[in-house]
């Protein structure tokens, strides 16, 4: 290990950059619902400050495996969960893992932006007061500011905290959404097709804010749009019928995959 | 790649029409199949406007009247000598005086209100023209006088009910033909009455004691009100409250979020629905089995019948708060749970608030059908004659008591017509608390409503 590093530092100045440590790891992940496999043996490693992506097409599982993540499949019954799934080295599937501490550190974000039908402020305080984190009412105006103040949403609605969230446009829901999920201070944000739902210019504004947001957080993201995996990823998976395909930098799995079937997906052959 | 530029075929077989302006066959016949579906649809919508309101109106022609009263003021000099004889005033003493000793001293009065107002009726003893008056006269006059005591040996002008009969005969429903033929009422005493009209003694007012008079006996309709009734029902609908709406939700969000899907769940649910289908009287012989039979809890008392309202209500109010937890949208759950709430908090947090406008409106209208339900009361003996009001919660739970569906339910057996009008007037109270009720539902779903 130790040698392994000093040979890295070494080569650093024109060498590809060392490759981050490892925050979440895949082992041997098998997903089932019901009689039906929906993931076969799938093996990835989620690199800290970071964003991965998960592409494929539809029905490949890549969703599924995102929603392993933190657990989130728990809430269908028939689906069950073989492999192992670490956090910073802890089996995330192990019994004694509390779920909610769990997603309190790997928050996510999900297709359709979905604001709880409440004030903005209280969508973002909402979390951390359930966690204890916050409880003066100035402790929630800090978190509240910087929150989406990260979320780049602060100048839009600083003058109306007090208004449903509901009413906010898609782009910004979406970014009260990624605000809300920040507001925890997680280790790991999922997001599931964040920009499915936007229009363009809304979608360039979040693209921009996962890539700020990667130097706190660690980002695993799943899209349906190659470019965008290009734009924003550093790490990306290729997910093909319940199976992984291919894993590796982005810049190497688009310009030269090693799988035909990466290949074909990203020309727009198939998918 | 040469596929997407070729078009599709048109589809054969659809025969290509001259003008757009002229309909062709099958145009017609679909036209024809449009009109007459929808003219079945207004006739069915008119028909049931026309039975509603023919059963309003029926109703209302009915009952209106038995919000008026008709009364008469009479000056009652309190004779000592028949009232107390022993002269102390002494409430035991007083108590044992009946009604009898009553009823002179209000013959008196009147004979000498005809007097004052030389009102000569031929063929009318002073007996039969006390008669005019109500039998409840007299009790009215001795619960006064044991209220206050103090009063013996003075005159006290009372404004007391009218027979019945002479009730009806200022709302139409006796004539000089019929009270000829009416051996209850004659036509002498009409007469007296059209004087005493004409003399301002006889007054037709609004029949407050409709609202808070308790039942009474066949021979004095006129004195029969829904008093025992309406706070019968208000106690039972509290009961019904107090435990259907906490026990129906909380079994609703354990069905609806926790409880795992089997068989066992399955089997819960089907009988659940089966439940709110079953027909409310054999609820009724459950409550007169268990509640009454085996746990001994006293007959006619408003804690048995909301304890069957209760068991009737709770299929109605669980099917619709499964219904609203339901229409929640999944995104809200996983929102919260994405951001590390707990499934308890994201329920209790997101889901049930969302829920509520659903929730509150089923718990409404279960108790609305609750405050309408006659059989299973009757089974459990409400159906008695009960005077006493019953005691403050919560005793008074546990005393015996009225329903209003059940009053009208008993007024309509009795002989005299002036039970129809009361009947008919208690329907009118029932309708109006359900039509406020109904419309405290809409206001809270109105108002609790949001949109997400």
């Amino acid at each position: 290990m130790n040698m392994m590093s000093e040979g890295a530092t070494e080569k650093a100045v024109n060498a590809p950059q060392p490759l981050p440590t490892v925050k979440m790891k895949g082992e041997d992940v098998c997903v089932f619902y019901g009689e039906k496999q929906a993931l076969y043996n799938v093996n990835i490693d989620v690199r800290e400050n970071s964003v991965t992506a998960l592409i494929g097409p539809s029905g490949c599982g890549k969703s599924t495996f995102l929603r392993c993540l933190n657990r989130m499949n728990d809430t269908i019954d028939i689906c069950r969960v073989a492999g192992n799934i670490t956090l910073d080295n802890e089996n995330i599937y192990d019994p004694a893992i509390d779920v909610v501490e769990l997603r309190a550190r790997v928050g996510m974000v999900f297709q359709k932006p979905n604001p709880f039908p409440k004030s903005i402020y209280e969508n973002i305080v909402y979390g951390p007061r359930i966690h204890g984190l916050v409880t003066t009412k100035g402790e929630m105006d800090e978190v509240v500011e910087k929150s989406l103040t990260r979320a780049g949403l602060f100048n839009e609605v600083k003058d109306r905290l007090h208004e449903p969230g509901t009413g906010l446009s898609g782009g910004q829901q979406q970014r009260l959404c990624i605000a809300r999920a920040i507001a925890v201070s997680p280790e790991v944000i999922l997001m599931d097709e964040p920009c499915s739902a936007l229009d363009p210019i809304a979608t360039a504004t979040v693209e921009e804010l996962i890539d700020e947001l990667r130097e706190n957080f660690t980002i695993v993201i799943v899209t349906h749009s190659m470019q965008q995996a290009a734009r924003v990823s550093q790490r990306t998976a290729m997910f093909h019928l319940g199976n992984l395909v291919e894993e590796g930098d982005t810049d190497k799995i688009f310009t030269n995959p090693d799988d035909p079937r990466t290949q074909d997906y990203i020309t727009g052959r198939f998918g | 790649m040469t596929n997407a530029t070729t078009r599709l075929p048109t589809p054969a077989g659809v025969p290509k029409s001259g003008s757009l302006l002229v309909r062709g066959r099958r145009t017609q016949k679909r036209h024809a199949a449009e009109f007459r579906f929808r003219m079945m649809g207004l006739a069915a919508v008119v028909f049931g406007i026309t039975a509603l309101f023919g059963l309003l109106a029926a109703i209302l022609s009915n009952g209106l009247s038995s919000f008026q009263q008709t009364s008469v003021v009479v000056d009652v000099f309190l004779d000592p000598a028949k009232l107390d004889k022993g002269g102390k005033r002494d409430l035991e003493e007083l108590q044992k005086v009946t009604t009898f000793a009553y009823a002179p001293l209000i013959q008196n009065g009147l004979t000498k209100v005809m007097e004052d107002h030389g009102i000569v009726v031929d063929g009318l003893s002073d007996k039969k023209a006390a008669e005019l008056l109500s039998k409840e006269a007299p009790a009215q006059l001795r619960r006064y006088v044991l209220a206050n005591p103090a009063k013996i040996g003075e005159t006290v002008s009372f404004s007391l009910l009218a027979n019945g009969r002479i009730d009806g005969y200022y709302k139409g429903r006796v004539s000089m033909e019929s009270a000829a033929l009416d051996r209850n009422v004659s036509p002498e005493q009409l007469m007296l009455a059209d004087k005493l009209k004409e003399a301002g003694v006889l007054t037709t007012s609004f029949n407050v004691a409709f609202f808070t008079a308790p039942d009474a006996s066949d021979t004095r309709p006129e004195a029969a009100g829904l008093g025992v009734a309406i706070i019968g029902s208000l106690y039972m609908m509290i009961i019904v409250l107090c435990l259907a709406l906490p026990l129906g939700v909380a079994a609703s969000i354990y069905l609806e979020e926790f409880a795992p899907q089997n068989k066992w769940t399955d089997l819960i649910e089907v009988n659940i629905s089966n439940l709110a289908a079953v027909p409310s009287i054999v609820f009724g012989i459950l409550g007169l089995a268990i509640f009454i039979n085996y746990a001994g809890l006293p007959q006619s008392a408003p804690v048995v019948g909301g304890l069957v309202l209760t068991l009737m209500t709770l299929p109605t109010i669980i099917i619709a708060t499964r219904a609203a937890l339901k229409s929640v949208p999944p995104s809200i759950r996983d929102a919260a749970l994405g951001i590390g709430a707990s499934k308890m908090q994201s329920i209790f947090h997101h889901v049930l608030p969302l829920a509520a406008p659903g929730i509150l409106t089923g718990t409404i209208i279960g108790l609305a059908q609750a405050l309408g339900e006659t059989a299973p009361l009757l089974l459990i003996g409400m159906v008695a004659f009960v005077r006493e009001f019953p005691a403050a919660p919560p005793e008074g739970f546990f005393d015996p008591a009225a329903a209003l569906p059940v009053q009208v339910y008993n007024w309509t057996q009795r002989g005299d017509p002036a039970f129809v009008e009361r009947a008919s007037g208690a329907i009118i109270v029932l309708l109006i608390f359900l039509i406020v009720m109904n419309g405290i539902a809409i206001l809270l779903r109105r108002r609790f409503e949001r949109r997400w």
